[in-house]
């Protein structure tokens, strides 16, 4: 981290995936300041690595990165990436939170993101930020847009060749670089930790039959449908083929109390219908099958959304459908029960099918002791009605995924409704809210 | 074509053990999982609850109503955590109350019902299997009752594992004894056929043994004598500690108890049966005793929970299914795939399955063992 970094602030902010950022933003226009931590090397969350967004089929690099720009430039906001959070304590009224930076092994002050250490780097690595399918760099900048644009070096895969030192023109490459521990203060705190998917589901539904590579998860499919995805077109991952059917598996985890969790992921019906419609458009002579249990088409537009797909020629089928192997072609077996047609059970193949899989709170317990957390996991909602973005704790606000499943529209509003509620905080700390 | 819901059926089905079949969406991932696509059968174990929750007619055939194997692999997918097991069994009941058993299971009711087995033998040839060998009565001085499954009593290739494990526990010096010709079946295929009045009988019946010999501890042969003894009994008074041959097998070797050689050559495939796996959760132990005898355990690409069912639970045992539709059949070409030259197991009816479709199969270099006899193979 550079030195001369605040440690300060009116207000911390865990996560700078939309939510946190949207929350950020809107305390800083109102003149606060506001520290963003982020565990990854760039901000922007899981919407940055979005393909398009339902229901209108904006493009999410297209409308996220202004907002990680913005953040990124505001003089109220501190970004602090590759933070690992410690322990979060209130000392003498304060929220202090301790934070471990990873070393990135590149001098933040003096890199300039020129990229001369990437294109000189000789190590070649899978590039997780695309699902694996190509290849990075042991020193890269994490991806086109990422935000702060700086290099930041995988000690794991180095060969410590000292190339990436001798051509980058700022003498920022610093093999020795420790990690760094220290403390950032604040008076409120906005928990927006989003969620990660459920990536064992498969292994304890499937079994041995999970272990095939054209059965991927939703976020896998996002980048192979995003403009500056792995491809730049749909390939399947286990042989490059283009795939002629395509299905997603919905309740990938969702709903399920014996394999996964009780409760319902709200996104996953409308983003396999987003999907379907976006591989209409890429792969127009493909066959694409939905197997859903119920249709959730709740939002705004959403039902419009779903009876378009049918009206594409999208196939829905009432059935939880079960993986059990991989075809001599490399395609997806699945046997399901065609209930609609009335004709039995019935067994398929796909060339590549997409599991709908459950979302999971992104930390496994809250980041801070003392706030409480619902029986899901999720951080808990103290009046879930009528102010989602109250905790259980006096100063401490949540929005977004981290709060339980959502989609951006929601998280976008309740962002700015737990600014709002941390700005009437800090204007009336100690007087309580009556007070106000 | 419009149906009438008759509720009653439903209401029926609820109060007869069955109220998790409101409780199914429909989503049809049981039959989905279920066994019988592997051989294109005809039960859908989604549709029958269907037509249970509306009281509709359609399954009332034997390869429908009596075609659930009660292997519980769908009961461990669904994503309701539906008990279809209950929800089947009422469903069987209700009919088997009114005179609907399938023709071959009726033998077998009446067997249980006149002679306390389903084999159709006389009750007092239910010890036959241990002549010739020091098999020690049951008395207060004893610690463990040996229960024998009614197939390992009476027929000819089950008995071997009987055999066999009396000479093991001889050998280990475990304290057990047995009980005569007055123990019944343990009734749980009767009770999943659907006979409820029956196995109250044979079960209430051995409770009254049981606890007139102040029997605490039991060990059995069959996994399905493990899961009714152990859930079930209790509901007629009878609390007992229950252990299965290969549970404790593995412990007696654990403690340096069994004098194995450890001098078993080749490869062995272990079977996993499901209701000592996914009913009784054990899959280690029975890997652990193979191992001890020196065999060099292979594993099947279908094993533990994501085992396939032999066909021979719920009754299917005494139904005739066609041979090229037998799951057994599947399996040991399975196991043969793997290159097993044994294909272990550890319940008398999957030995029974396996060895009829190890013959069908004509896999003459496979042999079908019990893992009681693998092991008393090996002992010193």
């Amino acid at each position: 981290m550079s030195m001369n970094k605040p440690t300060q602030f009116d207000v911390l902010v865990l996560g700078g995936g939309i939510g946190g950022l949207q929350a950020a933003l809107e305390l800083a226009e109102q003149g606060f300041s506001v520290a963003v931590v982020e565990r990854d090397a760039s901000i922007g969350g899981k919407m940055i690595r979005l393909s398009k967004v339902f229901p209108t089929l904006d493009c999410a690099s297209c409308i996220t990165t202004p907002k990680m720009a913005a953040a990124s430039h505001h003089p109220g906001i501190t970004l602090f990436t590759l933070c690992e959070l410690g322990k979060v304590e209130r000392k003498e009224g304060l929220l202090s939170a301790r934070l471990v930076q990873l070393p990135r092994h590149v001098d933040e002050d003096k890199c300039i993101g020129c990229r001369q250490c990437e294109y000189g780097c000789p190590v070649y690595v899978p590039d997780q930020e695309q699902a694996g399918l190509t290849a990075r760099k042991a020193i890269y900048i994490p991806f086109s847009n990422a935000i702060p644009q700086l290099a930041v070096l995988d000690p794991d895969n180095c060969s410590l060749c000292g190339r990436c030192a001798k051509v980058c023109p700022t003498g920022a490459v610093d093999y020795a670089q420790p990690a760094r521990e220290f403390t950032i203060t604040g008076r409120a705190l906005i928990l927006a930790t989003g969620f990660k998917l459920m990536t064992d589901y498969p292994e304890r539904a499937y079994g041995p039959a999970s272990r095939q590579p054209n059965l991927i998860t939703s976020l896998e499919m996002e980048r192979l449908l995003a403009p500056h995805g792995p491809y730049m077109r749909v390939l399947r991952p286990g042989d490059g083929k283009e795939p002629d059917s395509v299905a997603f598996i919905q309740c990938a985890g969702s709903r399920d109390i014996n394999k996964g969790v009780s409760y319902c992921s709200r996104v996953c019906c409308m983003y396999a219908i987003k999907q379907a419609m976006l591989l209409s458009g890429s792969l127009p002579l493909a066959d694409i099958t939905i197997y859903y249990i119920d249709i959730r088409a709740f939002g705004k537009n959403y039902e419009q959304f779903f009876q378009n797909a049918k009206a594409m020629g999208i196939e829905f089928v009432k059935a939880k459908a079960m993986v059990v192997g991989q075809n001599a072609e490399g395609g997806v077996d699945l046997v399901y029960d065609d209930m609609e047609s009335g004709e039995g059970a019935k067994r398929r193949s796909h060339d590549l099918v997409v599991m709908s899989l459950a979302m999971l709170p992104g930390c496994d317990s809250p980041p801070m002791a003392e706030v409480l957390a619902g029986p899901d996991g999720f951080i808990k909602s103290v009046s879930p009605k009528l102010a989602p973005g109250l905790t259980s704790q006096e100063g401490v606000f949540t929005c977004g995924a981290a709060a339980g499943p959502k989609d951006i529209v929601d998280t976008i509003v309740e962002a700015g409704h737990a600014a709002q509620e941390a700005s009437i905080y800090l204007a009336f700390q100690g007087k309580g809210r009556a007070a106000a | 074509m419009a149906q009438t819901p008759f509720m009653e059926v439903n209401q029926a089905i609820a109060q007869g053990g069955g109220g998790d079949l409101n409780a199914c969406v429909q989503c049809g991932l049981c039959s989905a999982v279920c066994p019988w696509r592997e051989v294109e059968g005809e039960f859908l174990s989604r549709l029958m609850i269907r037509q249970g929750q509306l009281g509709l007619e359609g399954y009332e055939s034997d390869e429908v109503l009596f075609g659930c194997t009660t292997c519980k692999k769908c009961v461990l997918n669904c994503p309701r955590g539906v008990d279809i097991i209950g929800v089947m069994r009422a469903m069987r009941s209700l009919s088997v109350e009114a005179g609907g058993v399938p023709e071959t299971l009726k033998a077998v009711l009446g067997s249980a019902h006149a002679n306390g087995n389903p084999w159709s033998e006389p009750r007092e040839k239910r010890m036959e299997w241990a002549r010739g060998l020091e098999v020690p009565a049951f008395g207060p001085d004893k610690e463990y009752l040996l229960f024998l499954c009614c197939t390992s009593c009476y027929d000819q290739r089950s008995q071997g594992i009987a055999r066999s494990l009396v000479k093991l526990l001889n050998r280990a010096g475990v304290s057990y004894g047995v009980l005569g010709p007055e123990q019944n079946c343990c009734g749980e295929s009767v009770r999943k056929i659907g006979d409820e009045a029956l196995f109250q009988k044979l079960a209430g019946g051995n409770v009254k043994l049981f606890n007139a010999h102040d029997v605490r501890k039991i060990i059995v042969t069959s996994p399905h004598c493990l899961e009714t003894f152990s859930a079930e009994y209790s509901e007629l008074g009878g609390e007992y500690e229950v252990v299965h041959a290969s549970q404790l097998l593995a412990g007696l070797y654990r403690e340096g108890r069994l004098p194995l050689l450890g001098r078993t050559r080749g490869k062995v495939a272990y079977h996993d049966p499901c209701y000592l796996g996914r009913h009784g959760g054990v899959f280690e132990q029975p890997r652990q005793a193979l191992a001890a005898c020196g065999a060099q355990v292979l594993e099947m690409n279908r094993s533990r929970e994501f085992s396939l069912c032999c066909g021979g639970g719920g009754g299917r045992l005494w139904m005739e299914t066609p041979a090229e539709k037998r799951f057994s059949l599947l399996r040991v070409r399975e196991a043969a795939e793997v290159g097993a030259e044994v294909l272990a197991t550890a319940c008398p009816y999957c030995v029974s399955l396996l060895e009829d479709s190890r013959k069908t199969a004509g896999l003459e270099d496979l042999k079908v063992m019990d893992i009681c006899e693998l092991l008393a193979q090996d002992l010193s």
